[in-house]
This record gives structure tokens, C-alpha cells and sequence, in this order.
């Protein structure tokens, strides 16, 4: 039938900054019929009945229980990138609605990412950088220097399939790798990247050089990182976010790098993004943010978008959503 | 007062911008006896004849005829670092003078940067921080991109021992690494981490996504990558230089990123350092510079100098050093 064929999908907006890349048009249009959010209100008479499922796209478009009611026929709303924290999951479950994420598709870029952080910060490249290119600059200081990477001792809270990936990218650089996580891994994955667990967060925090989150939110999650942890970091420490601003107590972190309580931080995700422009810590100078960038490469989004093709296929059409995430 | 029983040392200076690190002076302390240039030149009859040995720092204190000529009991010259291009060998070997540098210490700490810069310059770092932080930026865009670093092709020029230690992170990240070299490897080596030996440079240009130069200067690799070779990578490909900014055409590499021959490039050496404050290389959005950094941490200028000092304590003994250099 058709409408099977070509399922009436629900999107925001094409193109701009934040809508749906143009270039992935052409092969989205080979398999749904797209419906934007303004077409939608538009004519929401004759729409709403034949929208199955939602493309959401950098969580647009926000699905709230008055979209819901909306569209009775939704079976499937996929969502680009793996974090589903910005999704009411119960309320979309008692609908009868599926969800999926695309995990896979962002866990390479997101490790890259949290390599080139790490080493970024350490050896101080965006610093570099500003004296390289400055008018002021002269000469070059013999006694500028940066932190140790291989040989110094990586803590990845989060050992799931971005830290794991962390853990082999860390292991080439010599490093020691500590981990915790709410379950440990087998001895085999452990010796491979030479990963030693720590059950106690507080023994990974005393005995690393660099700590890197990779964890989901949850609300076991949230404010992971606070005052007390901080100060169980070596003063001579690095964090790294590569998560969620909300697992970090931002003021604590402002706190204990202004104070010297650990040495720097290298954030990929702040909470709320952006920050406000008078934020304190985008006025340190041991700080360095990049703007959510974890998956953002072309490949990277152009296989967000083909998994969420394929869960929201086989969503429409009954069979088991690839991806699926579960309440 | 200084043990004047001790060997004298002559260094440039203590800090500032070519000085022997500060933090390094009580260790050479315990081993010589220090003097600067500047406590030389004031004094040079009452110390000429008593300098054995001279530790060059970031290629001072400049060794030339004149100075070479006024010490004559100098047995050796440590120098800090692996690159020796800054020494002219054979002038120093016919004063009977050996020659060390410390490429051990190096050899990890510089992989990091050829790394830390093909990350940065593949996920558009430096552009990023400063959009998180300019006061004109409202949202983030999600249409801004970056190039994919797990499974693309690096190209790796000058396979030694630095170039193989950035095979072996490069593998990690699931890249496929092609090199070029004077020499192949061993078979065992390069299964070790996955590298495809391109006798012809032009093949690993052709098919990199990333274009690592590890080799030394000299004047074989003076201006190795020209136009010729900037036109044969890909567009969406970056260079990467941590060698030295002469193995590069600087100008032919400026048209190259103005007009899209390549797409990006990252480099912790130019020629001369710093650039001249209106270089073009400067104002373009396409690149990243570090201030030669390669081996400036704590730990590693440390380990150089540790390196330097066991060289000389060699040399002075009459032993054979830990990391002679010869002129070719």
C-alpha cells in the first residue's frame, strides 16, 4: 500500500542551521513523504491522521503530549544522536509510540572528540595557537609548557561504547587506563586496552591525570561531578565532558578551577548550550569549550540519518525497531 | 660557591626566550659548573681554556668558527632535541669536538602533537572553542562539520621512530595508514600497525586524508612538499607538519589552502619562527599553528636534559655516549 511505501513523516524544517541537511533530502524522499511542522499546522485536518512517524532532528520537533494526541496513527519517532534525555519517554511509551536512538553512529566521533580534547588541552593547542597568530607575538617562550599525555593516567567514568572506544584510542598513546561503571567488563575487554576497574569512583578520581565522562544522563548521573569529587581530583588534574553538561556541577567546576582545585577542563557539552555569554567559565583561561561537536562530522550525521531511515521502516511497517529504546 | 672542581658547562642563558629552563638548574648544578655566554664573553680568557662542554637549548648558544676557535679543551656539545639541522657537523667534527642530541626523550611526546594537531585540524577545534566563547554567538549551528578521523586514510612521511609511534596511535583510531620513507620497514613492523609502504610519494598523496610529515631536514627534504605535491592530495585532505617549516613551500602551501588544493593544515613549524606578523599563513581560517611545541612538556624537557647531561658525563670520561651524531 503507498502509504506504507512512502510513511508520512513528520519533520521541523529543511535546511537553515538547524533543520534537516539538504543534501540528505534526496534519500529521505526515496522512502517517506515528508511533512514539515508548517505544513503540518497548516493542514493538520487531513495530515494528522496520516503521520506515522517523527524524524527528529536535534530534538525538533518537540514531541509534547498535545503532539501526541495529535497524531493517532505515530508508531515511531526516531532520534538523531544516542542522548534521549530531552525525551518524556513514559509519556511517549503510554501512547503506544516506539523510540529510537542511533547510538552506533555517533560513538567513533564522539571518542575522537574526547581524544582531541584531551590532547588539546594538555598540550595547550588553542593557547598555542592565539600566541602563534597574535600581533603581540615576538618570539616563542623556552619555559612554555604543557602536560604529559602518554605515560599519565586516563579515568573514563562511563564504560560503555564510547569510553570503551576511549580506552583503545588512550592505549596508543601510552597511557594507564582506569575505569568505573555500573558494571564492570569481562577480563578480556579489560586486558585488551589494559583497563583496570575501579568499583570506588573516589580511587579512579585520587589516581588519574586526565578523568573523561562518558556517561549517559540519568538521574543517577546528574551532578556526578560536584565539590566533593573535584576535590578528590589531583590539583594537577584534567577533566573532560564528552556527556552532559547536567552530569557536571557547573558552579562547583567554575569554583575549583578558579581556585586551583583541579588544573583544567575540556568541555564538548555545558548545560545550557550555548552558555550565556557572561558565563564565568567562558573567561578562564584553563577552560576550553567546543560546541557540542561529538558527532559532528558529514559521516558521522549521514549515518544518524540512515539509521533513523531504517528503525522508523521497520516501525511503520510492525517489525522490531533496530535501535529501539526501551522505557 | 659552586664545586669548582666540576666540569664547566657553557649554556646561553637561564630562561627568557632561549635560555636553558630554570627548573633544570639545580640538576646541572649537581653535575658542572654553569656559565653563560654573557659571563664568557665578560670573562673569556679567565674561562676559555676551561669550558669542556656546551648544552645548546633550542639552538643557542650559536655555534660558529669563532667560538669553536676560542675553546680549545671543548670535548663536547650536547644538544637538546633530535634535529641537529642547526649544527654544522662537519665544522664541529674537525675541531675534534663530538656531537650529541637526545632523540629518545622526544620520540612519544612529539607522536602526541602530530596527533593533537590532525585531531584539531580534522574536528575544526580551534574555530570551535572560538565560537563557544565569542560574544556574538547566540546558538550552535548544527550544520557545522568536521571530517571524520576513525576509519580515514593517513599518510605518514618519514617513517622513523617518531613517524611509527604516530602509526600506532593512528591505529587506533582504525586508520588506514600508508607511509613513504628512505627505507622500508621490516615486514613484521608494518603488519605491527597496519601500514602500506607507497614507494612513490605521489601514491600516498593521491589516496591520504591526512598528510603527516615526520622527517628530518635536509637537503633532500628541503621544500619536499611543493605545488606539484599540494596539488596531487585530495581537496578535503589536511597537511600536518611537525618536521620543519623549510620541508614545506610555504607560499605554494598558501595558494594551495586560499584556493581549496587542500582543505586544511595544522603546523607546529613554520619557517622562520614566529612568522612574520603579516603572513597570509596567519590570517587563514583553514589553519592551525603551534609554537613549536613538539616536545615542550614538563616532563619531556626534563627527560632532555637528563639525556643531554649523560651524554656529556660520557664524553668527558671518554666513554662512548649514549646518542652520538655523526656528520653524514
Amino acid at each position: 500500500m503507498e502509504e506504507n511505501e512512502h510513511p508520512y513523516t513528520l519533520i521541523n524544517v529543511i535546511g537553515g542551521t538547524n533543520g534537516v541537511y539538504e543534501d540528505h533530502v534526496e534519500f529521505l524522499e526515496k522512502h517517506f513523504k515528508l511533512i514539515t511542522m508548517k505544513e503540518f499546522t497548516e493542514n493538520k485536518q487531513d495530515l494528522s491522521h496520516k503521520i506515522k512517524a517523527i524524524f527528529m532532528w536535534f530534538h525538533k520537533p518537540v514531541v509534547d503530549r498535545d503532539l501526541l494526541q495529535s497524531l493517532p496513527n505515530l508508531k515511531v519517532i526516531a532520534n538523531c544522536g544516542v542522548g534521549v534525555d530531552h525525551l518524556d519517554l513514559k509519556l511517549i511509551s503510554s501512547f503506544g509510540v516506539k523510540v529510537a536512538n542511533t547510538p552506533f553512529a555517533v560513538s567513533n566521533p564522539t571518542a575522537d572528540l574526547g581524544m582531541a580534547l584531551m590532547l588539546a588541552s594538555a598540550r595547550r593547542i588553542v593557547e598555542g595557537h592565539q600566541i602563534a597568530v597574535s600581533p603581540d607575538t615576538k618570539c616563542f617562550m623556552a619555559d612554555w609548557l604543557g602536560e604529559e599525555i602518554n605515560g599519565a593516567t586516563l579515568g573514563i567514568i562511563g564504560m560503555g561504547t564510547i569510553g570503551y572506544k576511549v580506552a583503545q584510542r588512550a592505549r596508543a598513546f601510552e597511557m594507564n587506563i582506569l575505569y568505573h561503571n555500573r558494571n564492570r567488563r569481562n577480563e578480556a575487554d579489560e586486558q585488551a586496552v589494559g583497563a583496570v576497574y575501579c568499583p570506588k569512583l573516589e580511587d579512579l578520581l585520587q589516581g588519574s591525570d586526565f578523568v573523561i565522562l562518558s556517561v549517559n544522563l540519568s538521574p543517577q548521573t546528574q551532578k556526578l561531578i560536584g565539590r566533593k569529587e573535584l576535590e578528590l581530583m589531583k590539583p594537577t588534574a584534567t577533566l573532560i565532558n564528552i556527556s552532559r553538561g547536567q552530569v557536571v556541577d557547573q558552579d562547583a567546576l567554575v569554583n575549583a578551577l578558579k581556585n586551583g582545585v583541579i588544573k583544567a577542563a575540556a568541555l564538548d557539552v555545558t548545560y545550557p548550550e550555548p552558555l550565556p555569554r557572561d558565563h564565568a567559565l567562558l573567561h578562564l583561561k584553563n577552560v576550553i569549550i567546543t560546541p557540542h561537536l561529538g558527532s559532528a562530522t558529514s559521516k558521522a550525521r549521514h549515518l544518524m540519518m540512515r539509521n533513523m531511515v531504517e528503525s522508523i521502516l521497520a516501525g511503520v511497517s510492525g517489525l522490531p525497531v533496530p535501535n529501539e529504546v526501551h522505557v | 660557591m659552586q664545586d669548582s672542581k666540576l666540569p664547566l658547562l657553557l649554556i646561553h642563558e637561564v630562561g627568557g626566550t632561549r635560555g636553558v629552563l630554570e627548573a633544570h638548574v639545580p640538576f646541572l648544578k649537581k653535575h658542572f659548573q654553569l656559565i653563560t655566554m654573557k659571563e664568557f664573553l665578560e670573562s673569556k680568557e679567565y674561562y676559555c681554556a676551561q669550558v669542556q662542554a656546551i648544552y645548546s637549548w633550542w639552538h643557542k648558544p650559536v655555534i660558529d668558527r669563532e667560538l669553536l676557535k676560542s675553546l680549545p679543551n671543548l670535548k663536547v656539545i650536547s644538544s637538546a632535541g633530535v634535529g641537529t639541522d642547526h649544527l654544522d657537523l662537519k665544522l664541529i667534527s674537525g675541531f675534534g669536538v663530538r656531537i650529541a642530541n637526545t632523540p629518545h626523550a622526544v620520540h612519544s611526546t612529539t607522536a602526541d602533537i602530530g596527533m593533537a594537531l590532525l585531531l584539531a585540524a580534522a574536528r575544526r577545534l580551534v574555530e570551535g572553542c572560538q565560537i563557544a566563547v565569542s560574544p556574538d554567538t547566540g546558538y550552535f549551528s548544527n550544520n557545522w562539520l568536521g571530517e571524520e578521523v576513525t576509519g580515514a586514510t593517513l599518510g605518514i612521511i618519514g617513517m622513523g621512530s617518531i613517524g611509527y609511534k604516530i602509526a600506532q596511535r593512528a591505529r587506533a583510531f582504525e586508520m588506514k595508514i600508508l607511509y613513504h620513507n628512505r627505507n622500508r620497514r621490516k615486514e613484521d613492523e608494518e603488519q605491527a600497525v597496519g601500514a602500506c609502504y607507497c614507494g612513490a610519494i605521489e601514491d600516498l598523496l593521491q589516496q591520504s586524508d591526512f598528510v603527516m610529515l615526520v622527517v628530518n631536514l635536509t637537503p633532500r627534504t628541503y621544500k619536499l612538499i611543493g605545488k606539484k605535491e599540494l596539488q596531487l592530495m585530495k581537496p578535503t585532505a589536511s597537511l600536518i607538519n611537525i618536521s620543519r617549516g623549510q620541508v614545506v613551500d610555504q607560499d605554494m602551501l598558501v595558494e594551495a589552502l586560499q584556493t581549496g588544493v587542500i582543505k586544511s593544515a595544522a603546523m607546529d613549524v613554520t619557517y622562520p619562527e614566529p612568522l612574520p606578523r603579516d603572513h597570509p599563513l596567519l590570517k587563514l581560517k583553514n589553519v592551525i599553528i603551534t609554537p613549536h611545541v613538539g616536545i615542550k612538556t614538563h616532563k619531556t624537557t626534563f627527560m632532555i636534559t637528563e639525556d643531554a647531561v649523560s651524554n656529556v658525563l660520557a664524553a668527558l670520561n671518554g666513554l662512548p655516549m649514549p646518542s652520538e651524531v655523526f656528520p653524514d
